[in-house]
């Protein structure tokens, strides 16, 4: 299955990417190829296979509601490219 | 034409636990510095390992009990992907097809009527950060991030689109806070943001099932704002289509200050939050030993206590109602009545309990909203309450020094007895006394007297007052009438 230009343009919109044409391209190819491996792996008979969404055989891992220190503010905003009276500055959001 | 409205609700409510949802930063950050509360984990750092407050999810699964669900056996949580400053990990882990809870109802009251309101599901997921906006010196703006709410435990509440008017939208609201309350699992303050909502507004024909476009409400900080909101949606959709024109699918914003709702069409982007399985959580299996453990912690809900309180001191159901709207009040109203120790005659108690009834929703509640003070807050015990009800009841002082007492009581918090004696406020029992002060106000009054010599009885309700003002409100009312009229010649 070939992905669409206009597919691969959503995808890069949802994720915030902005593509040159040449990365456009590559991502068309590559994202397509993902895509037919999983093709290949629905050739498998799954049908006496229950559905999971884990792979690890886990239930209930859960923590007691207790709290412990927080980081240091200056440690949060260290890797910030712009921060601001303690806050992590960004681009202005229009309500 | 005639329309009905549709309107369904979506509520968010922060939990009440000490940690965050998936990490153990504090999740207290009401007067906290900006990012104080963060670690990599509510950071959304990569390589990080949430893990799962058990506290939240049995609030969550209580909360969903107390609203009448059903608990599956299987839950689990999953990404929401869209991208905003706000959202930290550019994902909220929240619960798609696989929620706590589903299918329950909350029993709602208006126009003296009972109705039963569907609840669609109660689920959990994670609060965002709070972003700050602001205008530079330079002229600049920009918008600024504070982590600390971002994984805070958020409970959402959805309801079914069965509710008919703003009132019901209302009372839902506030019925749906109450049992929060009294389960003790948010502070459900709307003003602090705590307890959000937003609502799905839309009208169509009466008796018909035709689907008309939804509105979005968003932006209502109070229950009075949901209530105009939705007041104003209402009628703002039938004027377009009695202008013969159409409603549009949108997002629209309440503004307070206009009193109207404004269009948020900011961008056209359809969702796509590309909902999948949280990989990093395993999923939850909520064995029936849990679930029934969980219902046996749930408290006493106000639907249960409100019959209660009719049943065990004979209260109307309307004065229970109003008691049982608090879960503080409601304690302190039952604790006044135990003040006096148990075994007081059933006739007693009933008539003790009205009266207490009647001062915790009248008076009581009228100063402590002028205030703005909570129960707890406020400085009159439950036993100093008992010893006031029982003087005011037993007649030794009337019931306008009775209002003054109680003032005082609220204001200072010392003892009734005390501020009677202090302001000289018993009763006038002395008749002479009192028919001295009626003859100096007929004296003092001719016109008056006059007047309801002549038949107007109205005059006569003013000479009383005159006499019990000239008595600081110590003169029984019925006995300066009685003196008035037998003085006066008139009946």
């Amino acid at each position: 299955m070939k992905l669409s230009r206009e597919e691969v343009l959503h995808i890069a919109t949802l994720a915030r990417l902005g593509l040159t044409d040449a990365e456009m391209e590559k991502l068309q190819e590559q994202l397509s190829n993902i895509l037919e491996n999983f093709e290949i792996l629905q050739q498998v008979d799954t049908n006496n296979v229950p559905p999971t969404s884990q792979s690890i055989d886990l239930q209930n891992i859960l923590r007691n509601d207790k709290e412990a220190p927080s980081y240091p503010q200056q440690q949060i905003l260290a890797n910030a490219p712009r921060a601001e009276d303690g806050y992590f500055r960004v681009n202005a959001i229009l309500e | 034409m005639e329309y009905e409205l549709i309107i369904g609700l979506e509520v968010h409510a922060q939990l009440l636990t000490r940690s965050k949802m998936f990490c153990a930063c504090s999740a207290d950050y009401a007067s906290a510095s900006p990012n104080t509360h963060v670690c990599p984990v509510c950071l959304g750092m990569p390589g990080v390992l949430p893990t799962i407050n058990r506290k939240a999810v049995e609030y969550t699964v209580m909360t969903a009990l107390a609203l009448n669900c059903s608990i599956p056996e299987a839950s689990k949580f999953d990404r929401k992907n869209y991208p905003y400053p706000d959202l930290m990990k550019g994902y909220q882990i929240s619960q798609y097809d696989a929620p706590l809870s589903h299918d329950g109802w909350l029993d709602i009251e208006t126009d003296g009527r009972v109705k039963r309101k569907g609840i669609i599901r109660v689920h959990l997921e994670e609060d965002t950060a709070k972003l700050v906006h602001r205008t530079s010196e330079e002229g600049e703006s920009c918008s600024l991030v504070d982590a600390n709410r971002a994984g805070v435990p958020l409970m959402e509440i959805v309801g079914q689109p069965d509710l008919r008017s703003p009132e019901e939208a209302r009372q839902y609201l506030i019925k749906l806070r109450t049992i929060l309350r009294y389960l003790g699992v948010s502070t459900g303050n709307m003003e602090e943001g705590s307890f959000r909502c937003d609502a799905n507004i839309s009208i169509r024909p009466a008796g018909s099932d035709v689907l008309m476009p939804k509105v979005e409400v968003k932006n209502m900080n109070s229950f009075k704002a949901v209530f105009q909101a939705l007041e104003y949606e209402a009628g703002r959709q039938k004027k377009v289509v009695g202008d013969g024109g159409k409603t549009v699918q949108e997002t629209r914003g309440w503004d307070d200050q206009r009193g109207v709702t404004v269009s948020q069409r900011s961008k056209e982007q359809a969702h796509d939050y590309r909902y999948f399985p949280e990989p990093d959580l395993p999923p939850l299996l909520l064995r029936s030993g849990w679930v029934s453990d969980l219902r046996d912690r749930l408290p006493e809900l106000p639907d249960a206590m409100r019959q209660r309180l009719v049943e065990q001191y004979g209260l109307s159901s309307y004065d229970a109602r109003l008691l049982t709207s608090s879960k503080a009040l409601a304690v302190f109203f039952e604790e006044c009545l135990s003040a006096d120790g148990p075994g007081l005659p059933v006739e007693e108690l009933r008539r003790r309990a009205k009266s207490v009834a009647n001062w915790l929703n009248g008076d009581f509640s009228r100063l402590l909203n002028a205030a703005g003070l909570e129960i707890d807050s406020q400085k009159v015990t439950s036993r100093q309450m008992t010893e006031f009800v029982s003087l005011a009841d037993k007649g030794a002082i009337t019931g306008p020094a009775a209002k003054q007492v109680f003032d005082e009581m609220f204001a200072t918090g010392r003892n009734a007895a005390e501020i009677i004696a202090e302001k000289g406020l018993a009763l006038l029992d002395n008749v002479d006394e009192v028919k001295r002060i009626v003859g100096e106000v007929i004296a003092a009054n001719t016109q008056a007297v006059l007047d309801l010599q002549a038949g107007k009885q109205q005059v006569l309700t003013f000479l009383i007052g005159q006499v019990m003002k000239a008595s600081r409100g110590r003169a029984s009312p019925q006995q300066v009438k009685e003196f008035l009229q037998e003085e006066l010649g008139v009946k």
